[in-house]
């Protein structure tokens, strides 16, 4: 299926945005590990996640910018004054780099302060394991250009697993400190994480479509039934209980992401990230 | 210098070879895989060359884009170099004569990939230096995205492998 009907195109961009800023704005945050990770391979390690998050964003961008639509979502800032044309609105780069804050569709998850290590190597393992399975559902989608994307994702997002698998052993057999400061990191994670699954507006239509295969709560399911296992062996928090109809959640999730409104961290990391690019939105790179 | 009118889709492919990967210089472009097609108007002395991304992130693509333009200038062609994703990329399309050149150059071959969740980088590598099986995996992570970090415990040597994708 690569003729959208007319009135799909919304959600879809709704579900694309969603997608491509969580891995934009966690590609950024991981980033900033670069040069001071507390070891080389995690210098390498967190650089090297960044680059793969950053291009899966720009795939994801590159979608945007196919399905050619001037939605006011994507426009660019009032305030910034630009003179920009048609062409650049619609750029992977004007996408990724030209809208509001409150045009981001992010997760709140991925737009706190890193924290200490503990933090963002557990924030990447409940990001990793979410992602990966709402791309492996997405492989299915019957809007082929989003699966085929899907479908070289997640080859890459293998080696996230397994590197956000060694983190989480490696910290809960560690010392005290290690353990004491992952479990308040999963304390503290856990609104947060289950914001990743806050259904993007339209969702119904889009998993009538079949462009969305799953729902965001079938998903979430999904989810913690892949984490339950480690969780509860590794003594962590694992705030849920289990019945005949899935997970229930002991506590409240914290949405807000997908409908554009942040957090106060999300604005001060909006403005490093678009700073270069507001300097001159018409530059050629 | 090749005759323009004579000139072949076979003399392309000729002449990328000569394309080094610009991350691992020791193995050119065709061996990589990363060529899908090569088309070529001979009257309007033009090519066009389809490629394919290995790592969705790879920051190499533009280098590679102008790196194939200036070689087949050579050959009188004006190029445009197409990446595509009509096609994926997988480290299965490593020619035999790639996975030497990636020996030589100290980096373990990819072994093969799978579609299943399990991580293939497992498979202990055989080591470049030595030829022992007796290694393991120290980081997903290395100097590129397609590169991962091994040690070996008989020469007590690390070694770059390249990802299986």
């Amino acid at each position: 299926m690569r003729e959208l009907s007319e009135n799909l195109h919304t959600q879809l961009v709704e579900l694309l945005l969603a997608l491509a800023d969580d891995e934009f704005v966690t590609g950024y945050a991981n980033s900033e590990w670069t040069g001071i990770a507390p070891l080389l391979e995690e210098d390498i390690a967190f650089s090297s996640l960044a680059q793969d998050e950053l291009g899966h964003a720009r795939l994801f961008y590159e979608l945007l910018s196919e399905l050619q639509i001037a939605d006011c979502r994507l426009q660019i800032e009032p305030e910034a004054n630009l003179q920009s044309t048609i062409y650049n609105l619609q750029s992977p780069d004007a996408i990724a780099y030209g809208r509001a804050p409150s045009g981001f569709r992010n997760a709140r998850l991925v737009e706190r302060p890193r924290g200490d290590w503990a933090y963002s190597v557990s924030r990447q393992f409940l990001y990793d394991t979410a992602d990966y399975v709402r791309i492996e559902s997405l492989c299915r989608s019957a809007y082929a250009p989003l699966a085929d994307a899907a479908a070289s994702i997640i080859r890459e997002e293998k080696y996230h697993l397994l590197h956000a698998q060694t983190w989480l052993d490696r910290l809960a057999n560690g010392g005290a400190a290690a353990r004491g400061r992952q479990r308040a990191a999963f304390e503290v994670l856990w609104p947060d994480a289950l914001g990743l699954f806050e259904p993007v507006l339209g969702e119904n239509a889009l998993v009538a479509a079949g462009i969305l295969p799953d729902s965001f709560a079938a998903l979430q399911q999904r989810w913690l039934s892949s984490i339950a296992e480690p969780l509860r062996r590794l003594e962590l928090p694992f705030p849920f209980v289990s019945d005949e109809r899935g997970w229930e959640a002991l506590l409240a999730p914290d949405y807000g992401g997908r409908r554009g409104e942040h957090s106060e961290s999300f604005t001060a990391l909006y403005e490093q990230i678009t700073s270069v690019y507001q300097l001159d939105p018409n530059a050629t790179w | 210098m090749i005759d323009r009118q004579t000139i072949t889709e076979q003399d392309i492919w000729q002449a990328l070879r000569d394309v080094p990967d610009p991350e691992i210089p020791t193995i050119n472009l065709v061996d990589l895989g990363v060529i899908l097609r090569v088309e070529l108007d001979k009257a309007a002395q033009h090519a066009r060359i389809l490629l394919m991304p290995t790592f969705t992130g790879c920051p190499a693509i533009e280098f590679m884009r102008d790196l194939i333009r200036e070689r087949l200038a050579q050959l009188g062609l004006v190029t445009q170099v197409d990446v595509t994703r009509e096609q994926r990329w997988s480290s299965d399309r490593i020619s035999e004569a790639g996975r030497r050149a990636l020996a030589k150059a100290g980096i373990a071959p990819p072994g093969p990939a799978t579609s299943s969740v399990v991580i293939p980088l497992l498979e202990p590598a055989l080591c470049p230096h030595c030829g022992s099986r007796h290694t393991t995996l120290d980081s997903a992570f290395g100097p590129t995205l397609c590169r991962a970090i091994a040690y070996c415990r008989d020469c007590k040597q690390p070694f770059e492998q390249f990802k299986p994708l």
